[in-house]
């Protein structure tokens, strides 16, 4: 311990005091100086006069939004894909097993730049004749733009609205399983949970008065501006970091489900389920045991593989790092925030698989 | 080389930024005085210079169709090379994006670093480098598709706008259009070749970087020149030129007089074709130059012809301005404010003496 530690403190010394000798500034204080770029996208609002930290945050909040989106989007895909690679139709185990092979076995970074590539392709228009094959939508090389609604009261009431409903939500399933342990009556509790937060927001917009604003796109000469939109470098990085993770994750769910014995699929059958049936009540939930922690380190990956969005422009924490780097010169500061960044992601991620992973695994009773 | 950088822009610059800089540490561990003044001995010891350059920058610095390197920022490396050993073959090429070149200077991996650099207050009192003199006098523009009727870059509102990260460039940006109460939006790639892709294939409705940039992308990277238009303002001052590292007060010297002793050359009508001939001159001035009556090269710690070997190996800084950038080459840039201060320029040189 004490050896490492000396030689530790012994680099960090060294680098610090060969900086000094060479005129080389260091500290951390330009943080607090005004940034003085503009950011393309971002989260929340940013003015090129706010200092630095803000644009890191800013960087920040785009790498956790692709990543999120990722994560989401990864797992439902690379679920389906790896049933499909058990399915009984040929048809679809085929394609299923050809995805997982094309897609694992070229690069991330390629297949970035391939997506960035297509979205940028003669197919689409040019902003300033973007595409309009509906109302309020228009498409285009530089992105999809679409209404959003209008903030206004009514829709904090909607909102609270939707928080309730997932209450009441949680509180039906809570009584449907006691009364499925009770008498063995098995209701449905996916659907009406679902319909029960939905049916919370749709009351609460009602109460708020039913807001309808919607801030339209307008195109002009130039290009399309308002609304919302989505750029081609975010669909880009989420496109390609989703498709090329969810090669992984049907692998690990494949294996997952085939690690659980043929006898618990026929004694399944022998008590009446059907496949479905038999899928989600018995064949996931012990597969998942096996699933989590492989799981954790796909999504371990596709966080820190969103670092490589800088290549098609998106403005993640990396691209905001690199251009302050440049613009301040505090190389080993920027690098050190960057490491502890993505360090502090994954050891959340990795907190919360554990946690779930705890949740569930085989209680020796 | 070059290749690879530009498929992988990410990877290699990230990593090269932490390899140079862990390079910076391990130097300083086992070495922690050898930098100071020991650039020339370092140099002459393994008979070459290195130089940092850019990727691939037509004009400026860039491999041609045998690899071999050419360009403004490529003919001052080898007339330095020239100068300090007697050949301007001599030079080893280290190809940097916008991210990397600091750090592969700061850490020594490079002697000097040759690629159309601002020079600004902050590079010049905080990275531990120093500027030498100014070889291209630019300013930041735009470039627009014709399609798009933009004439001014005042009618850019809410544009969005392709730009390379890593440059004073997406400072520039921010602040003119924040003067003129525009609103905008950048779109930063980390690549050069990246951020010019994009825009060509119709991302973003302009481009900017510096004057010289453009017209070495419009002239090499567009599918058809003419249908792009080069906005006339000028949004910023950008004076590039080589730098070096701190602490190394010799090194410093050689590499800006040896700038100095091109402009000279130009001045008093030295040519690549006639300065054998001008070692019969008379002049004075041309004399000490060309060391027949005085040694300045070794107030230098180089020999008396120094000089004489740059001119021969590359001409001086108008001849190397026409081969590279200037109006008969592909580029068409007009000598404009790189014209010689006596002919309407700003291109200055204190006097060799």
């Amino acid at each position: 311990m004490a050896v490492i530690a000396a030689a530790i403190w012994f680099l960090a010394h060294n680098t610090l005091e060969n900086m000094r000798v060479r005129g080389i500034q260091s500290g951390f204080g330009f943080l607090a100086q005004p940034a003085g770029f503009d950011i393309g996208e971002s989260a929340f609002a940013f003015d090129s006069g706010e200092p630095y930290w803000k644009a890191f945050l800013v960087g920040l909040s785009n790498t956790l939004r692709a990543a999120l989106v990722g994560i989401v989007l990864t797992t439902i895909l690379g679920t389906l894909i790896g049933i499909g690679r058990l399915s009984r139709n040929f048809l679809v185990r085929g394609l299923c097993t050809g995805y997982v092979e094309l897609f694992r076995n070229i690069p991330v970074l390629i297949q970035l730049l391939m997506w960035y590539t297509v979205l940028n392709g003669d197919w689409l228009p040019p902003a300033s004749e973007a595409l309009h094959p509906l109302p309020g939508i228009f498409l285009s090389k530089s992105g999809m733009s679409f209404p959003v609604p209008e903030w206004e009261q009514g829709h904090g009431v909607s909102l609270a609205g939707f928080a309730i409903g997932i209450v009441v939500a949680w509180l039906y399933r809570r009584w449907a399983r006691s009364a499925f342990e009770k008498t063995g009556v098995a209701r449905p509790m996916v659907w009406p949970a679902l319909l029960i937060a939905c049916a919370g927001a749709l009351l609460g917009w009602l109460a708020g008065g039913a807001p309808t604003a919607l801030e339209m796109p307008v195109r002009n000469d130039l290009n399309v501006s308002g609304g919302g939109a989505v750029t081609p470098e975010f669909l880009a990085v989420t496109l390609g970091l989703t498709i090329y993770t969810a090669s992984f994750v049907a692998e690990i769910v494949r294996s997952g489900i085939q690690s659980v014995s043929w006898g618990q699929t026929e004694a399944a059958g022998a008590l009446g389920l059907s496949r479905a049936q038999a899928l989600k009540l018995v064949l996931l939930p012990q597969a998942l045991r096996v699933i989590i922690p492989p799981l954790t380190n796909q999504y371990l990956n596709l966080t820190k593989n969103s670092s490589l969005a800088v290549a098609v422009g998106y403005p993640d924490l990396v691209s905001i790092s690199n251009t302050t780097l440049n613009q301040t010169g505090r190389a080993v500061e920027c690098i050190t925030i960057l490491m502890a960044v993505y360090l502090t992601l994954s050891l959340v991620t990795a907190a919360l698989m554990n946690w779930y992973n705890a949740r569930s695994a085989i209680r020796e009773r | 080389m070059s290749s690879s950088i530009e498929e992988f822009p990410m990877r290699t610059s990230t990593l090269q930024v932490i390899a140079a800089t862990s390079l910076a540490l391990a130097a300083g561990t086992f070495a922690a005085s050898a930098y100071a003044g020991k650039t020339l001995d370092a140099v002459k010891q393994r008979d070459q210079v290195v130089c940092g350059v850019n990727t691939g920058l037509a004009g400026f610095s860039a491999a041609d169709s045998q690899g071999n390197w050419v360009g403004l920022d490529v003919d001052i490396c080898k007339a330095i090379a020239a100068a300090v050993l007697g050949d301007a073959k001599k030079v080893k090429w280290v190809p940097l994006n916008a991210q990397q070149r600091f750090t592969a200077l700061q850490s020594g991996e490079v002697d000097i670093l040759s690629r159309n650099t601002t020079f600004t207050l902050t590079r010049d009192a905080s990275l531990g480098l120093f500027m030498t003199a100014v070889t291209y006098y630019d300013g930041q523009g735009f470039i627009v598709p014709k399609k798009s009727k933009i004439t001014s870059a005042k009618q850019l509102k809410n544009a969005e706008i392709c730009v390379q990260s890593g440059t004073t460039t997406e400072k520039n940006l921010t602040d003119y259009f924040k003067s003129i109460n525009v609103k905008m939006k950048p779109v930063v790639f980390e690549g050069f070749e990246a951020s010019v892709k994009a825009f060509f294939a119709g991302r973003c409705q302009a481009y900017t970087t510096d004057a010289s940039g453009l017209a070495s992308i419009r002239n090499k990277e567009a599918p058809k020149p003419d249908d792009y238009l080069i906005l006339p303002e000028l949004i910023s001052k950008e004076p590039l030129g080589p730098m070096v590292r701190r602490g190394d007060d010799e090194w410093f010297t050689i590499v800006k007089w040896a700038i100095y002793a091109l402009l000279e050359a130009e001045e008093y009508g030295l040519t690549q074709a006639n300065v054998d001939q001008m070692k019969s001159s008379t002049e004075p001035p041309i004399q000490r130059m060309l060391g027949t009556t005085e040694d300045t090269g070794k107030l230098l710690g180089l020999d008396k012809e120094w000089a004489y070997r740059e001119i021969k190996a590359v001409g001086n800084y108008g001849e190397i301005f026409e081969r590279n950038v200037g109006p008969q080459s592909a580029l068409k840039l007009p000598r404009g404010l790189n014209n010689l201060w006596n002919k309407g320029g700003l291109q200055y040189a204190p006097p060799i003496r």
